[in-house]
């Protein structure tokens, strides 16, 4: 490979000053950016009291907990983590029911297609986006209070904060509805609610049932962790039994929940592809 | 202009018929059977979580007097009638919001390093050998699949009660998140310059370097802003098992019944969440373009 010739060098040069003389804060931006990173996480791991000695003891804590953890064993309280890991996908599927059939109606509110109107929409979007912001876990705890302890409180924890997700991904899922159908059953004379009966939710319920599952799915995560506030599932034993140091009954509960969560997802997608076949999925 | 449409003989409209309602007979009964099998999981679900519609509907205006109640201040006026008594400790949250930030920010970069040096080996046009990969897949896997939450409590007795735990929780659930989706970049690529680099006699590692991680770069740092912003999140609640941030205080709100210092700290915790997917998004769209914001 040879060089150009340098007259054509000093043509291109002048042509194109950009390429050859990038400005410095160009050439700068990047390495500037990996360094304030770079700087942002060392003041973290200062500000945050991380030191070696701390590390290392802790990893050899860690070493030592993860010795006690083989091998996994429920000792003589397999059948009350059975009963509990029921709990958390009962939690689970009730939660995310309740709050998808609540979340449908306010998802037509909130969709543009159905309300045209700013004035209406924006209240109902602002407030399933406070709704969202606020975390499962906060508000199992204001169940708690509201309901008592148990997986009563974690059902309604889960359907609140799934409420607000429906909310927003129901209403786009209408929002990208084609209009024409609608436009079809107004043309034969059908009301608004027909439109909505006959026009929209045809089109629109196998993408939420889609996402009914794929939140099913998610939320039985979610349930094994509301427990460690009180709210019910496997996640109040996990919780009880780390506190009292119980390491092999801490691992086969992980391990519990390591085969429950496959085992719904592989389910769940089964009946995804069922519903709205294997390309809408993916 | 009217046009005739001709109709079918009796005989062959009638087997049209009779085939178009056998076969939505036969939706219809697929239909009610899966209604009925789902409501009979409900049913079970219902009585294996302790559903109580009594005590919903007892207990249902307690609800909405509680948000009535963390909107009242102790002297019985309603919080923003006096920002400086409902904000009374506002420095002392903002410190521990900042460190909330700070947590996840830390547990997100370094979950990233370490999730940048193992998804090559667990993507399957770059994986040096099948049984790196499947080791590093069921890795991540296990990572992803334990909640933060569960590797705090851990990770609080193991390294004791601090920010500490909070961030090794966090970096460990990162881990598996973002190598899962990384891996996923990494195998859509144009395996071309791959095999450009190969050619000229280079290592592994240079193939990774000059041929994938251009290509993959801008994926990758979508990935990890959007994992920062989840991880916010989740900073702000790992403080529940004593893995510092703001969360500490709030339970402490919550259970002890301060009612107005839980709304205060909770609008402040939705505001910095808001304003973190805020500054996200933004950074996002100037990085790559309006469509990476959505």
């Amino acid at each position: 490979m040879s060089l150009l010739p340098p007259p054509e060098r000093e043509r291109l040069r002048s042509q194109y000053p950009e390429v050859f003389a990038r400005p410095a804060s160009a050439r700068l931006a990047t390495p500037a950016m990996i360094l304030g990173a770079a700087a942002i996480f060392l003041f973290g791991l200062v500000d945050l009291d991380f030191s070696p000695a701390r590390l290392l003891a802790g990893f050899h804590q860690l070493g030592w907990i993860t010795m006690m953890m083989i091998p996994p064993d429920p000792g003589s309280s397999l059948p009350a983590y059975l009963v509990a890991l029921g709990e958390t996908l009962s939690i689970a599927l009730l939660g995310t029911t309740i709050g998808a059939l609540v979340a449908l109606p306010i998802s037509l509110l909130a969709a543009r297609n159905i309300v045209p109107s700013g004035i209406f929409r924006f209240p109902v979007r602002r407030f399933l986006d406070s709704i969202r912001g606020v975390d499962t876990l906060i508000w199992a705890l204001v169940w708690i209070n509201v309901v008592g302890l148990g997986p009563f409180a974690g059902v309604l924890a889960i359907a609140v904060s799934d409420f607000g997700a429906f909310g927003k991904l129901f209403s786009e899922a209408i929002e990208t509805a084609d209009r024409k159908q609608v436009e079809g059953i107004r043309a034969s004379g059908g009301s608004a609610l027909h439109e909505i009966r006959f026009g929209l939710m045809p089109q629109v319920l196998p993408v939420i049932a889609g996402q009914v599952l794929y939140f099913i799915e998610s939320n039985t995560r979610s349930a094994t962790i509301i427990g460690i506030v009180g709210a019910g599932g496997i996640g109040l034993q996990l919780a009880e039994q780390i506190r009292v140091l119980e390491w092999q009954k801490v691992s086969f509960l992980i391990l519990m929940i390591l085969v429950a969560v496959a085992a719904i997802d592989w389910i769940s997608s089964k009946l995804r592809f069922a519903i709205i076949g294997r390309r809408a999925v993916a | 202009m009217t046009v005739a449409v001709p109709l079918l003989p009796s005989q062959q409209l009638a087997a049209l018929n009779d085939a178009y309602r056998a076969a939505m007979m036969r939706k219809r009964i697929r239909f009610t059977v899966a209604s009925a099998v789902f409501a009979a999981a409900l049913m079970i679900a219902a009585i294996g979580a302790e559903v109580s519609p009594g005590t919903f509907v007892a207990k249902i205006g307690n609800f909405v007097s509680y948000f009535d109640r963390i909107a009242t201040l102790e002297s019985g006026a309603r919080v923003w009638s006096d920002i400086g008594e409902w904000f009374w400790g506002w420095r002392k949250w903002l410190a521990l919001l900042g460190e909330t930030i700070l947590i996840s920010y830390v547990g997100t970069l370094a979950g990233a390093i370490l999730a940048f040096a193992l998804n090559f080996l667990a993507a399957e046009n770059t994986a040096p050998a099948p049984w790196l990969r499947f080791t590093v897949k069921r890795l991540m896997e296990f990572c992803r699949t334990v909640p933060d939450i569960v590797f705090a409590l851990i990770f609080v007795i193991a390294f004791g009660l601090g920010p500490m735990a909070g961030v090794l929780a966090i970096m460990i659930h990162s881990v598996g998140a973002l190598g899962k989706l990384y891996s996923e970049i990494v195998e859509n690529i144009d395996m071309k310059p791959v095999e450009g680099v190969r050619s000229t006699g280079a290592s592994w590692v240079s193939c990774m370097r000059f041929a994938v991680v251009p290509q993959v770069a801008a994926g990758f740092a979508s990935y990890t802003l959007l994992r920062f912003e989840i991880n916010v999140r989740g900073a702000s609640v790992i403080g529940f098992v004593g893995a510092g941030g703001i969360g500490q205080e709030l339970v402490v709100a919550i259970r002890k019944f301060y009612y107005s210092d839980v709304s205060a700290i909770l609008l402040m915790i939705v505001v910095t969440v808001f304003v973190i997917d805020i500054g996200t998004g933004w950074v996002r769209g100037r990085l790559f373009g309006k469509d990476a914001r959505a």
